[in-house]
């Protein structure tokens, strides 16, 4: 990459993706919960839904938050479905329960499920009934996670696309204000926060905020960048808002942290020799930590199943600045229009597939005897057992991976299964 | 509806994954949404399997509901037989597409596979985990094993099922091993060991056994009723956990099959009685114990805490309504009451309000424990990845009492320690707060206590770990004080029986001189 940074402007031209129907190895966008509670910390999620998805959120998050969770299912049980008991009596009972519990909650989202959407229990009314009855110390809103709609990534998508409406509107005479979309690491938006900072580009706002008292204006002159590839919904909710999007790489690398910290930088005027210097330390840092990765994993192979839709972007960060070789990159849904810059930095070899038929994908995969292989918890073990190396997709959502001082990191979670198979002697 | 924080069991198509993951040549169709593909993982990743258990999910969407959610369930279940040539086909539906009522059973025979194929009838909205396994197995049982066995020849040797090992399970993989080996030491040959590791010839087999021992009643009971009524085999039913039990097991099983038991009864070679009765044992006599479970082993724990440690349980109950009369019953003997309930917050309010000085659990047990100070140690499922260890550890059998032993003593302080804490309230390093010396948990609460730059969740988790619950409402500054001074692991029940000390007596206010006169009341 020469110093000098240029956008590149999306091509027309469209590229073959495979697109399978079949049986899909992915969580729903319940998951997303897992995280979103943590990060918004006043807030609490209530599920309406099946015993399955408290067991699903129950084991999608493992042991990590057995401290007191902020989260919590309402179980439909055979009543509420027979139409014994009016399943919104039920629900404003159990709401009570729950916010006298915890009186500390200031916003409460009903998070919508299969069976809630299949009886077609209307979220959005509970909602704003709710919000009537315990306003003004708890705001209610409503989205859905549930499996039928939502993949994974795509409930925390649905999430703030809820609580869009809830963000003060910022007038047409406001200055220029960046928006940072998309949960991140409280330590990652500090470090972007600070680069920022130095640039001279502010105010700065991220979303989801840490506090939903603080949930950032939007007007016209509000700037965004999308620190998540899977947040399509709510780039559209926000440029609804008259929010304009500054599209670029998403910020995995020192490639595409420079790319997005750019748009940020074209938009606001910042001169090209600022910008180069503030981000070249950062970049240098980013770079160093990347070589010592490199001896693991150039020239190896590494095949994805779809998981996050961080895939594309992931993919590209690993072919250009570590030279794996890309053989399948596959992501639950192709957002083409927020992907257009990273499909372009992708090699015209690598097999692009959308959807999932597991099986004939496992097929696929065995065929191509990739180096190293990126999927669920449900097939990681088996592919082990296989002798394939395998790195959880999950802990691609749940580690700081973001900005210049986290690319060694990233790396790290691709190495570390290559070099642990080579340590190993049993 | 109810408001639930934890469960401690899945839905019950989770039930018929155990058992279909448990069994060979098997294969489960379930119509269900992408979501549910995360029941996977309970697999792969808590028991470490190292292949995908034989399910294949429809993963229907939201745009098909208006199509036809049944045509994709007839190629799933085709694609499925062909890829995977089972000897055994399941079908059912999962929570939401039991609301879409296809009839995956209807669906099924219309394809007319070569294979039995078994329709299972779920109601996500009733039933749990256990009882979908109990269900599943029940299922496949009365499915397969239709022919009576062809009369046995003179002089063969007695043989055995042993019925109830799943996938998934508390220590089921290591328990039938032990109860394998010592039934072959008895000179009992095992016909079948199902569902773990059975195949659907197995399960035809079934009836030639002479007997069935039933180790895991919440999974088998059901299936072992219908082989009583069908082909007259009697269940052995003592659950063969703790040393007595075993022994009693024993004599059940020798009774059953015309052998003599005391070969094995006097060669046990187990180590726990001895432990149990060798002096250094001496500090675990009255140890208040609260114990949670399934109700076979949450029984089972409970009578070897009493009658084989010496301790005295305050507490028994099970989250599996199915046998709440069991557990009911034995709670009275125990003079407790049993506390029968799927919700976690009311268990965790029971365990906080008894102060017991050992939680015996599940692996939410081990968290309130944890949240309370209080030592813990897991005695059921729901499981976690460190409940399947990688060594041989049963809990049933005369080996399985010597774990039981080991693993419940281990979390506690050891006894000279104890006096010595007691002694000496004010060292600064040997303390309370340190924890038990050969544990490394107080190392964690130092750091956490320094300040640090980035002090966001660590204080609050460090406060949770050392919280005091002395309540000063109405005691004196001085019996605060003074209650302060007695060790951790006594201090609960010393306030409990101060306290209700001062409620018979009608006492306002708790003085010192109210703190020694309940030690001594409750010393008779």
């Amino acid at each position: 990459m020469s110093d000098a940074v240029t956008l590149i402007s999306p091509t027309t031209e469209a590229r073959p993706v495979l697109r399978e129907r079949g049986q899909r190895e992915v969580f729903c966008g319940l998951t997303g919960i897992v995280w979103l509670h943590r990060k918004i910390q006043d807030a609490f999620f209530l599920v309406v839904g099946s015993r399955t998805c408290a067991h699903l959120i129950q084991s999608a998050a493992g042991v990590m938050v057995f401290a007191e969770p902020r989260f919590a299912t309402a179980i439909m049980e055979e009543r509420d479905l027979a139409g014994l008991v009016d399943a919104n009596e039920e629900l404003d009972r159990v709401v009570d329960r729950l916010l006298s519990r915890r009186p500390d909650i200031k916003l409460l989202f009903l998070v919508g499920s299969c069976p809630s959407e299949v009886i077609k229990l209307d979220l959005s009314r509970a909602a704003e009934r709710l919000t009537q009855k315990h306003s003004p110390s708890v705001r209610v809103l409503n989205y859905s996670g549930s499996g039928i709609e939502t993949t994974f990534t795509q409930g925390e998508d649905a999430c703030l696309v809820a609580m869009i409406p809830e963000a003060p509107v910022a007038s047409e005479e406001a200055p220029a204000s960046l928006l940072v979309v998309g949960t991140l690491p409280d330590i990652v938006e500090d470090q972007f926060a600070r680069l920022f900072n130095q640039l001279g580009i502010g105010p700065v706002a991220f979303f989801p905020p840490r506090n939903s008292q603080s949930i950032p204006a939007i007007g016209p002159n509000t700037k965004f960048l999308l620190a998540q590839p899977f947040l399509g919904e709510t780039a559209r909710a926000l440029i609804e808002r008259g929010a304009q999007h500054l599209p670029a790489l998403f910020p995995f690398g020192a490639e595409g942290t420079t790319h997005w910290l750019k748009a940020a930088a074209d938009a606001f005027g910042i001169p090209e020799l600022h910008f180069l210097a503030v981000v070249a330390p950062g970049r240098e840092r980013a770079k160093r930590a990347l070589e010592a990765q490199k001896e693991h994993l150039a020239g190896k192979s590494i095949f994805f199943f779809p998981d996050s839709q961080m895939e594309p972007s992931l993919a590209r960060f690993l072919s250009r600045e570590l030279d794996m070789k890309l053989i399948e990159v596959g992501t639950p849904y192709l957002n083409r229009q927020l992907l257009s810059a990273e499909m372009d930095y992708l090699p015209e070899t690598v097999t692009l597939s959308e959807g999932q038929d597991v099986d004939r994908q496992l097929d696929r995969c065995r065929a191509a005897k990739p180096d190293l292989v990126v999927c669920g918890m449900g097939l990681a073990n088996p592919l082990e057992m296989e002798g394939i190396s395998t790195k959880w997709s999950i802990e691609l959502v749940f580690s700081p991976v973001h900005g210049f001082d986290c690319a060694g990191d990233l790396a790290g979670l691709f190495a570390r299964p290559l070099y642990r198979r080579s340590v190993l002697k049993v | 509806m109810q408001l639930t924080v934890w469960t401690y069991e899945g839905p019950p198509h989770v039930g018929a994954m155990r058992i279909a993951t448990a069994m060979k040549g098997v294969h489960f169709v379930l119509h269900a949404p992408q979501g549910d593909t995360y029941a996977d993982l309970l697999f792969t990743m808590i028991e470490r399997r190292g292949a995908r258990p034989p399910v294949t999910y429809t993963t229907f969407q939201a745009r098909d509901l208006g199509t036809d959610t049944a045509e994709i369930f007839k190629t799933a279940a085709r694609d499925a037989f062909e890829r995977f040539d089972p000897d055994l086909m399941l079908v059912g539906a999962s929570c939401t597409a039991e609301l879409i009522q296809d009839d995956p059973g209807g669906l099924a025979r219309a394809l007319n596979l070569p294979v039995p194929t078994i329709t299972l009838e779920l109601p996500s909205y009733q039933k749990k985990e256990n009882w979908g396994a109990s269900e599943t197995f029940y299922q496949i049982v009365r499915g397969l094993a239709t022919e009576a066995p062809a009369p046995k020849p003179e002089g063969a040797k007695p043989s055995c099922n042993i019925l109830g090992a799943t996938a998934l399970g508390f220590r089921h993989r290591d328990d039938v091993i032990e109860i394998t080996r010592l039934l072959n030491q008895m000179g009992i040959d095992v016909n079948v060991a199902a569902p773990m590791g059975a195949t659907a010839d197995d399960i035809r087999r079934l009836p030639e056994a002479d007997f069935n021992v039933v180790l895991y009643p919440e999974i088998a009971d059901t299936a072992a009723r219908w082989l009583e009524r069908q082909y007259g085999q009697k269940a052995v039913r003592t659950i063969p956990m703790g040393f007595q039990a075993t022994c009693e097991f024993v004599r059940e099983v020798a009774a059953l099959a015309g052998v003599d038991p005391e070969p094995v009864l006097t060669q046990h070679g187990s180590h726990m009685p001895w432990w149990a009765r060798s002096v250094d044992s001496n500090y675990l006599t009255g140890k208040r114990v609260f114990v949670f479970g399934d109700a076979t082993h949450a029984m089972a724990a409970a009578r070897v805490a009493k009658e084989e440690l010496g301790f005295e349980v305050v507490g028994l109950g099970c989250y599996n309504r199915e046998f709440a009369r069991d557990v009911r019953a034995c709670a009275a003997e125990l003079g407790v009451e049993a506390l029968i309930t799927d919700d976690y917050l009311l268990v965790e309010e029971t365990i906080a309000a008894l102060q017991p000085e050992l939680v015996l659990g599940t692996q939410m047990e081990r968290h309130i424990a944890k949240r309370l100070g209080v030592p813990c140690a897991v005695i059921s499922a729901p499981v976690h990845v460190q409940d399947f260890p990688a060594r041989y550890a049963p809990v049933m059998g005369f080996e399985g009492a010597n774990v039981l032993f080991d693993t419940w003593v281990h979390p506690l302080v050891m006894g000279l320690e104890e006096h010595l804490l007691t002694m000496f309230r004010e060292d600064f390093e040997f303390n309370d707060a340190a924890g038990p010396s050969h544990l490394g948990g107080h190392a964690k609460v130092e750091a956490a206590a320094k300040p640090k730059p980035e002090p966001e969740a660590a204080p609050v988790a460090a406060q949770a770990a050392t919280q005091e619950t002395i309540s000063v409402l109405n005691w004196s500054p001085e019996a605060t004080k003074e209650l302060s001074k007695i060790p951790f692991f006594v201090r609960g029940k010393a306030k409990r029986n101060t306290e209700r000390y001062a409620a018979e007596q009608g006492l306002e206010t708790i003085s010192i001189e109210a703190l020694y006169d309940a030690k001594s009341h409750f010393a008779r």
